[in-house]
C-alpha cells in the first residue's frame, strides 16, 4: 500500500462516520451503552454502586474523553514520525 | 460495552472477576516476557496501547441514530497476543471508570472479559486462521480487527442477559440487549478494520523484522516499497 491507499482508506473511515449524520438529521445520537443503561433501569433494577467521582459536567466529560484520544494519538505520531525518519536517514546516508 | 457501575448484580459481577483476574496475570507474566526477551517490542507495545486509548475514546455515529465506539484490540491481539492485550485493556478500562464514569469498578471484571479477552481472543484466532489459509494479511487484519469489535458487543449482550431478567428467557435477553448493541457497531467494526489495517500496513513496512520476530508474520516484507518524502 502507498500513501494514496492510506488516503482513500481513511477517506472511508470518514464516509461511515458521516453518513449517519447526513442519513438521520433528527436523531438523538444518544450512546449505546447509555441505551442498555437505560433498558435494565426501566425493567426496575436498581444499580446497587455508583460511581465514586463522575466528572461535574459535560465539557468536563469531553475534556476527559479528548485527553485520553489525544495522549493515544501523541503516541502514535510520535512512533509513525520516529520511524520515518530513522528510514530516510538511512536512505540519506546509502546514497552518500 | 461498558455496563456502568452497579449494573451487574450479586453474583454476575464477581463471576466475571474470577474469569477476567488469571488471564489478567498471565497477560502481566507474558508482557514481562516479552519485554524481557524482545526489548524492541517496547515502543509497539506503547503503540498497541495508545490505539487502544484512542479507538475506544471514539464515540462514532451510527446508521441506528445511537453512537457507540470502537475498541482498537484486535490489532493488539494480533501483535501482542491476546494476554498482554487484556492487560492494555485494563488500563484503559480503569482510567475510563475513574476519571470518566464510564464502565465502573465493579463491572470492571465484566468489561475486561468483553473488551479485552473475549474480542481479542477471537481477533487471535482469526488471524491465526487466515494466515494458515494463506489469506493477504490486510484482508486478515481487516477480519481480525472488525469481528473482534463485533464480538465484544455479543459477549456484552450475554453478559447482560445472563445478569438482567429480560423478556421470557435468557434467548430474548440476549437478542434485545444484541439489538441495542449489534447493528449500531457494524459500520464502526468496519472503520476499525479499516484502521487496523493501515496501522498493521505501516507496522509491516517498517518493522516487519520485528514482527517476525515476534511470529506474527513469517518473512519480513522489508525494502519493498519505501519512500523518501523529499
Amino acid at each position: 500500500m502507498n500513501n494514496k491507499h492510506y488516503i482513500i482508506l481513511i477517506a472511508i473511515v470518514v464516509v461511515i462516520c458521516v453518513i449517519p449524520l447526513i442519513l438521520l438529521p433528527n436523531a438523538e445520537f444518544g450512546g449505546a451503552d447509555g441505551g442498555a443503561e437505560q433498558a435494565i433501569s426501566d425493567t426496575g433494577y436498581e444499580p446497587w454502586f455508583t460511581s465514586i467521582w463522575e466528572p461535574p459536567s459535560g465539557e468536563i466529560e469531553s475534556l476527559l474523553f479528548a485527553l485520553q484520544a489525544a495522549i493515544g494519538a501523541i503516541i502514535i505520531g510520535y512512533f509513525i514520525g520516529y520511524e520515518r525518519g530513522k528510514r530516510a536517514k538511512k536512505e540519506i546516508k546509502a546514497s552518500m | 460495552m461498558h455496563i456502568m457501575e452497579g449494573f451487574l448484580p450479586h453474583p454476575w459481577w464477581e463471576i466475571w472477576f474470577a474469569i477476567s483476574i488469571p488471564i489478567v496475570i498471565y497477560g502481566i507474566y507474558r508482557l514481562i516476557k516479552i519485554t524481557k526477551n524482545v526489548p524492541e517490542s517496547k515502543p509497539l507495545l506503547a503503540l498497541m496501547g495508545a490505539f487502544i486509548f484512542v479507538l475506544s475514546a471514539l464515540k462514532i455515529p451510527s446508521v441506528t441514530g445511537s453512537c457507540s465506539h470502537p475498541t482498537g484490540t484486535g490489532l493488539s491481539a494480533v501483535i501482542m497476543g491476546p494476554g498482554i492485550t487484556s492487560v492494555l485493556s485494563m488500563i484503559v478500562l480503569v482510567f475510563q471508570s475513574l476519571l470518566l464514569a464510564h464502565g465502573g469498578l465493579t463491572t470492571l471484571g465484566a468489561n475486561l472479559f468483553s473488551m479485552g479477552i473475549a474480542g481479542p481472543l477471537l481477533a487471535y484466532a482469526i488471524w491465526k486462521i487466515c494466515q494458515k489459509a494463506d489469506v493477504k494479511p490486510a484482508i486478515g487484519i481487516f477480519l481480525a480487527a472488525a469481528l473482534g469489535n463485533l464480538f465484544t458487543y455479543v459477549v456484552t449482550s450475554f453478559q447482560l442477559a445472563l445478569a438482567i431478567p429480560i423478556g421470557n428467557s435468557f434467548f430474548d435477553g440476549f437478542l434485545f440487549f444484541g439489538g441495542i448493541f449489534a447493528i449500531t457497531q457494524i459500520p464502526l467494526a468496519i472503520a476499525e478494520g479499516i484502521l487496523a489495517v493501515i496501522l498493521f500496513d505501516f507496522l509491516a513496512k517498517y518493522k516487519g523484522q520485528l514482527l517476525a520476530t515476534l511470529k506474527v508474520i513469517k518473512i519480513p516484507k522489508m525494502k519493498k516499497t519505501v519512500e523518501v518524502k523529499q
